[in-house]
């Protein structure tokens, strides 16, 4: 069967296995080599996907709730729009949300995902209070901070490399209304945008839209949007989606000019400097089109996100741009974070610096331009974000990430080398 | 505080169902042929929604019992969602009568059972929704599935006939005909990816369609058309399809 990930490339050959009992999963670990377990399939490479991919979706129920603690208890396959529905009316938000609503728990783990709020808060993992995993072997083990250390560090940002997530237990964050004051500023270019950061840097959130078409001058020109939770309001919140991309755009409505004009649209829809948005509508605007994905046409897209560490970041992100521009190949979704420091976790992405990240529509210029962005990531000591990846190098890997050969260890020693591959861990060898 | 009984509350589509009237603020009556498994769940919807959930045992093919549990249920309710169902095999129902005595009864016989109860309690009262899932398969035999397909197809009967008798009632009768489905009842068939619906669509699907009092509810909504031009294959042809 083929099977597609969310950016429709690559396509791989596999088969999917939903599972619902702890039975079925013991079933398939003795049944099957090579598998790998998926969420919600919102990561855009190879990551999710093997011979066999474990459907997680319909392990979905919440365990338990201590509605005074703000802690919650849920298998691996809840989605965060679930979630969110039903503790945002308690009071309570998740401390680290993607631009997506539309991942699973297990997902949020494996890839260690970071928010808008990474400078202040860190991860998501760095709000798992423990985790129950599922070995090679059928065995089930308890990890935390304090318990089973090795496999909790491996198994946060591991890309469901050391065994199945079954469930886990999150210390969400006190709100006390579903609005985000938001505020934006429009900068002149990059030196402007990385001031706007510098100065924002107690903003609770903060993230910049950058225009990656603009030139020179005006190279890396963006909208800085800064957010702060309301402290009055309603607790209301319903996952809402309304247009539906209805069929694959053709190719050529993606030139550098349908870009440009988004980029335009958006830079000026952004009138106002401050205003009270809905939660959804701050964290995530993309939500709003169901299977936006498909707008990159059939042949797919590739997202490309890396991060800087932040001596180099203003000259490294400079020079990333300035490829870019130069290309006319770049997305309409330019997205500049200031991130905060590293945690412990071997494969965890995020470090003190900046991380850039664009959609790409795959062909051939693409990848070859992105070869290219990887050498300037390189030179700048910097890394890629594994589940955005489905085309890096072995070597791109071993250079960001300097725990790979511990991870690897880590798989050797306790045999889950053997039995959960993705496509994306037989390329990186990981 | 309006509630529901939901029946088949173990389906897949019930289960996608229960969350969506409970997140809408309604409390639940869940019947299902056995609590146990459905234990979690319960504790999933009550965490989630922070409504009271009830659960009572109910097997459809167990007749004399639903006159009993029928007055027995715990509270008032404002509506029955049914989603019982049983696709069986078509095969061995042609050589076993008792496959296709399960699948008649389970999909037609046993709701009925339960229906007649309820319905006559909802027209003395005047008020009432009742939504039952049948199934496109019962728009037209096929050879794959027709056993299955005409006792769906006797269950959208009857559904029509007692949305006539009801209407004036003010009770409405919403028909739920799904095409696929992505459930435990079609799990390791092979459907075709851009007709085949998940739980939730439908259940929100079902929500909306019941909200609004209608009739006869299509999901995907393409497969009315589709259905259409299959009913309009004239026999003569349609006997030697292989659909
Ligand atoms: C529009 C959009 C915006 C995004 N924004 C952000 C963002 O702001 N920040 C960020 O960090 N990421 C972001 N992402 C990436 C996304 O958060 C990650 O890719 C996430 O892992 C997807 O979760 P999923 O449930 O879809 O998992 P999948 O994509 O299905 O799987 C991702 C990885 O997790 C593993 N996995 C999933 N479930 C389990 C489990 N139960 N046990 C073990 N391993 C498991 C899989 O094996 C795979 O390696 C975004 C993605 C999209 C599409
Ligand atoms: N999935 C599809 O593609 C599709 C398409 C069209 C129509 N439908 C219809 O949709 C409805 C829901 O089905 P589903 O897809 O959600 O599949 P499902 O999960 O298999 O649901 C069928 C339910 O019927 C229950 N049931 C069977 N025999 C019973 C009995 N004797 N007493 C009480 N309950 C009994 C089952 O209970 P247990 O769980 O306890 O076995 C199960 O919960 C069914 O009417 C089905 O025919 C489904």
């Amino acid at each position: 069967m083929r099977l597609k990930s969310w950016g429709n490339y690559p396509h791989v050959e596999g088969e999917n296995y939903p599972v619902v009992s702890d039975d079925d999963l013991t079933d398939v670990l003795t049944q099957k080599t090579s598998l790998i377990v998926q969420g919600n399939n919102r990561s855009y490479g190879d990551s999710a996907f093997a011979q066999t991919v474990i459907d997680m979706k319909a392990r979905d129920h919440f365990l338990d709730f201590d509605t005074k603690k703000g802690i919650l208890e849920l298998q691996a396959g809840a989605l965060i729009s679930d979630v969110l529905e039903s503790i945002v009316p308690k009071g309570w938000i998740l401390p680290v949300l993607p631009g997506t609503q539309l991942i699973t728990i297990g997902g949020a783990i494996a890839s260690d995902i970071h928010g808008k709020n990474h400078h202040n808060v860190g991860t998501f993992c760095q709000f798992v209070k423990s985790l129950r995993l599922m070995l090679s072997n059928g065995e089930i083990i308890k990890c935390s901070n304090t318990e089973n250390v090795q496999a909790f560090r491996a198994t946060c940002a591991g890309m469901g490399l050391t065994g199945i997530i079954l469930d886990a237990t999150i210390q969400l964050a006190p709100i006390s209304s579903n609005r985000i004051k938001q505020t934006s500023h429009k900068t002149k270019n990059l030196k402007h945008t990385f001031e706007i950061f510098n100065e924002n840097n107690d903003s609770s959130y903060s993230v910049a839209w950058i225009d990656c078409l603009a030139k020179d001058q005006e190279l890396g020109k963006s909208v800085v949007m800064l957010g702060e939770h309301e402290t009055e309001g309603e607790l209301e919140y319903k996952y809402k989606s309304r247009h539906k991309m209805p069929f694959y755009l053709p190719s050529f409505v993606l030139n550098s000019w349908s870009i440009r004009l988004f980029n335009w649209l958006y830079y000026f829809k952004t009138k106002k400097k401050s205003q009270s948005v809905q939660l959804q509508s701050f964290f995530f605007p993309l939500d709003s089109i169901v299977d936006w994905n498909k707008m990159y046409g059939k042949s797919g897209f590739v997202q490309y996100q890396c991060v800087i560490p932040l001596e180099h970041s203003y000259e490294g992100i400079k020079a990333l741009l300035n490829k870019i521009s130069d290309s006319k190949q770049g997305s309409f979704l330019a997205v500049l974070k200031r991130m905060g420091c590293a945690n412990d976790n071997l494969l965890s992405f995020p470090m003190e610096g900046y991380s850039l990240a664009l959609d790409f529509k795959v062909n051939k210029k693409t990848l070859e331009l992105l070869d290219t962005l990887d050498e300037i990531v390189k030179q700048y000591n910097g890394r890629l974000y594994l589940c955005k990846d489905a085309r890096m190098s072995e070597d791109t890997l071993n250079h960001g990430y300097k725990n790979a050969e511990k991870f690897r260890k880590f798989r050797q020693d306790t045999e889950s080398n053997k039995t959960f591959n993705s496509y994306q861990s037989t390329r990186l060898k990981l | 505080m309006s509630t529901v009984l939901i029946i088949g509350a173990n389906s897949d589509i019930a289960k996608a169902t229960a969350r969506v009237y409970a997140g809408f603020g309604y409390d639940l009556i869940l019947a299902a042929s056995s609590l146990e498994v459905l234990d979690p769940f319960v504790n999933d919807l009550k965490i989630r929604y922070d409504r009271n959930i009830d659960t009572i045992e109910l097997d459809i093919l167990n007749y004399q019992s639903h006159a009993e549990i029928c007055k027995n249920i715990p509270k008032h309710i404002d509506g029955v969602i049914v989603a019982v169902g049983y696709l069986g095999d078509q095969f061995k129902s042609q050589n076993d009568f008792d496959e296709t005595q399960k699948i008649t009864d389970t999909n037609y016989t046993g709701i009925v059972s339960v229906l007649n109860i309820i319905a006559n309690d909802f027209e003395k009262r005047k008020s009432g929704f009742i939504v039952a899932i049948s199934s496109v398969a019962g728009e037209r035999g096929r050879k794959k599935n027709y056993q299955y397909g005409a006792a769906k197809a006797a269950l959208t009967t009857y559904l029509s006939g007692l949305r006539n008798r009801l209407y004036d009632k003010g009770v409405s009768v919403l028909t739920v005909k799904p095409g696929f489905v992505l459930t435990k009842m079609t799990r390791g068939l092979d459907l075709p990816e851009k007709l085949t619906a998940q739980p939730k669509e439908v259940a929100l699907a079902i929500y909306s369609a019941q909200q609004k009092g209608k009739d006869t509810l299509y999901y995907y909504k393409k497969w009315r058309l589709i259905m259409w031009i299959i009913r309009m294959i004239p026999e003569k042809i349609f006997k030697r399809l292989d659909l």
